[in-house]
């Protein structure tokens, strides 16, 4: 019988099948950040081990780093002593590391791929969540704790039991203004945040195929807030022309058989899955959360929903709680849900083409007054072409912040975070109760709408955004 | 890694679902290197909140905690089963976990008993009404009891609760298989990517 993507890639990397136990799992990269590994390191220590493979390792500075003067040491003692820690540690076990200020730091999931590290039929692994958008590119990428990181650290392998298999297809095209982030928002609204529990997810279909490699990562990304333990989506012709030239790609004849390779991965005409969802592209348009988690989420152009709807009490309980947490009232529509803060970046919308995206929406415009837009580039590199496109420029004077990479707003472990009671319109990843700052309420959104909130001040579509005057013409009479 | 073979401890209730990482232990406390200490910001939002169900005095010195469906939901912060184990509890029961959050309880021995809704259910009413009912956790006879409650089974499978009851971390497990893992190496392509 016919296996799939997700099953070939486990296959090739099991060094040990016993019966009634866990597979062992060979893992090909495993990626290091500060937060998830100083209880890892220190537990090597504690046992006298050292790390396998520290050429299979890498180690970049990102959750804590802030985004402004990052010359200057950082502020935050314990934000310092835990980057220091990092430092310390790679240096004493000899793992690679793009610290602050290095060309190649930046968000875990941005320089992995960027530096072609990330490629089709490896084993990713890394102790943050957010690990499956390595998955657009056909890997088998999943999040681990910190016992697990050490695990990694020490043997290289992981014990893992197989997952569960889930096709999600989105047939058709994406109508025009709806991204690959509003695409996979409806996704989690349609199958809830524990949906995916147990399964790893292959993105099919044509809505799918069309995406860039920035797009599928954006929705890879977000696989694990359908609950799922990884997102894939099989390497073809957009793949391999990301991959290509790339610092760590294959040259040569090793790129051929590289490629020839890849090929083969692609799920079976044969094969079957646990669980399917079909989607049709045709159905969706421009997507945000109104609740606390990333489930809650509806078309713009609709209205805060009515608990008294639900039929489930816990689900209405639920429901309740979020809005009040929100501050929102049933039945208002989405679109006058005002914000004060808008957040451009993280590992789901950072990368060169969410800043495109979201600079060809304010060029020409000016942020709303009082709202406060931060554009944080996902990675160094990032930030380097952004300015070398001039992207910093449209967004400065629109009267945004630009910012250096790193999580920033994402989580608000570094300074960016939200105040009690502030409202975001923010292209992360979470809307959890505090998320963003204790008490801060968060809107999930594409770039696109994002950067159109950012000039009306309140939820909005670029469509929807009064139109440039055209070149030349005469400035509109105020 | 402590061994859990079978506790009993009275039981507090959750009502919530969806309860993410996020709220078990906020971002603020991840920059902390050490291992321990983490009880103190477990669930700290909510604490902060009157009458949260974790402060009122009945509840005191329980250490299973009642959960919600998709308890653990979120990020991959393992600060989340630590602070779960340093503020008392043993073992957390939900309908359901999320993947990553009951990988951590099982890498630490805070066991993560999933059961049916319908029987999380009645717990959390029986825990509510008498908040000095005991809870028993086995996990030799994977079942949990109450007084007053059917005796409700479990699954896990063999192996993990082997590792489990015996408290042995994976690594040294797993290190026992050293040979196997330089064999497959040996068979890795050469173009695979390295870092350095
Ligand atoms: S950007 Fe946000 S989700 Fe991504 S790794 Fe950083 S904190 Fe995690």
């Amino acid at each position: 019988m016919g296996r799939t993507l997700a099953e070939k890639v486990w296959d090739a990397h099991v060094v040990r099948r016993a019966e009634g136990e866990p597979d062992l799992l060979y893992i090909d990269l495993h990626l290091v950040h500060e937060v998830t590994s100083p209880q890892a390191f220190e537990a090597l220590r504690l046992a006298g081990r050292a790390v396998r493979r520290p050429d299979l390792t890498i180690a970049t500075e990102d959750h804590n780093v802030p985004t402004t003067d990052t010359l200057l040491p950082i502020a935050d003692v314990v934000s310092a002593a835990q980057v220091e820690t990092l430092r310390k540690n790679c240096a004493d076990f000899g793992v690679p590391l793009h610290p602050m200020n290095d060309p190649d730091q930046g968000i875990v999931h941005v320089i992995g791929p960027q530096l072609g590290l990330t490629q089709p039929g490896l084993t990713i692994v890394c102790g943050d969540s957010h690990t499956s958008t390595h998955g657009a590119f056909g890997a088998l990428a999943f999040g681990i704790g910190t016992s697990q990181v050490e695990h990694v650290l020490a043997t290289q392998t992981l014990p893992q039991t197989a997952p569960k298999t889930m096709a999600v297809t989105v047939n058709g095209a994406l109508p025009p203004g709806v991204t690959a982030k509003d695409l996979i928002l409806a996704v989690i609204a349609q199958i809830g945040t524990g949906g995916g529990q147990g399964h790893v997810i292959e993105y099919r279909g044509e809505a799918i195929r069309s995406l860039s490699m920035e797009g599928r990562m954006t929705v890879c990304n977000m696989s694990i807030e359908a609950g799922a333990r990884a997102g894939m989506i099989a390497p073809d012709g957009t793949t391999f022309a990301y991959l290509k030239g790339r610092p760590h790609a294959p040259t040569g004849a090793d790129w051929d058989g590289a490629v020839a390779y890849w090929r083969t991965l692609a799920t079976d005409d044969d094969a079957t899955f646990d669980t399917e969802v079909v989607i049709e592209a045709s159905t969706l348009s421009p997507y945000v959360t109104w609740g606390t988690n990333p489930g809650q989420g509806a078309p713009l152009s609709s209205a805060v929903p009515d608990p008294a709807s639900y039929d489930d009490p816990g689900l209405r309980g639920s429901v309740e709680r979020a809005l009040a947490y929100m501050a929102l009232t049933p039945g208002t529509p989405l679109s006058e849900v005002a914000v004060d803060t808008v957040f451009v970046g993280s590992c789901t919308n950072g990368r060169i083409e969410d800043l495109r995206a979201a600079a060809d929406v304010l060029r020409g415009r000016t942020v709303a007054p009082g709202v406060r837009t931060l554009i944080v580039p996902g990675s160094m590199q990032v930030k380097l072409a952004a300015e070398q496109e001039g992207l910093d420029a449209v967004f400065t004077a629109a009267g945004a912040e630009w910012r250096s990479a790193g999580c920033s707003m994402c989580l608000g472990m570094n300074p960016d975070t939200l105040s009690p009671g502030e409202r975001s319109a923010s292209t992360s990843n979470r809307n959890f109760e505090g998320r963003q700052g204790p008490g801060g309420r968060t809107h999930l959104v594409s770039p696109v709408v994002a950067a159109a909130t950012a000039v009306t001040g309140r939820l909005t579509a670029p469509a929807d955004l009064a139109p440039l005057a055209a070149p030349g013409s005469a400035a509109p009479a105020l | 890694m402590e061994a859990f073979t079978i506790h009993t401890g009275r039981a507090v209730p959750l009502r919530r679902t969806d309860v993410d990482t996020d709220q078990i232990i906020p971002s603020e406390w991840l920059k902390r290197v050490e291992r321990t200490g983490f009880g103190a910001g477990l669930f700290e939002e909510w604490r902060n909140q009157p009458d949260f169900i974790l402060d009122r005095p009945a509840y005191r010195g329980a250490t299973v905690l009642i959960a919600g469906e998709n308890f653990g939901t979120g990020s991959s912060r393992e600060h989340a089963v630590w602070a779960l184990q340093d503020f008392g509890f043993r073992a957390v029961i939900s309908s359901r976990f999320a993947d990553i959050f009951r990988g951590n309880a099982l890498g630490n021995g805070l066991l993560p008993v999933q059961l049916p809704a319908a029987v999380v259910e009645a717990l959390q009413a029986a825990a509510e009404a008498d908040p000095t009912l005991e809870v028993t956790v086995d996990l030799g006879a994977r079942e949990v009891r109450a007084e007053g409650l059917p005796t409700a089974s479990f699954d896990l499978d063999d192996f993990t609760r082997w590792r489990l009851m015996e408290g042995l971390d994976d690594v040294g497990l797993t290190l026992r298989n050293e040979g196997v893992i330089t064999a497959f190496e040996a068979g890795r392509p050469g173009r695979l990517p390295t870092t350095v």
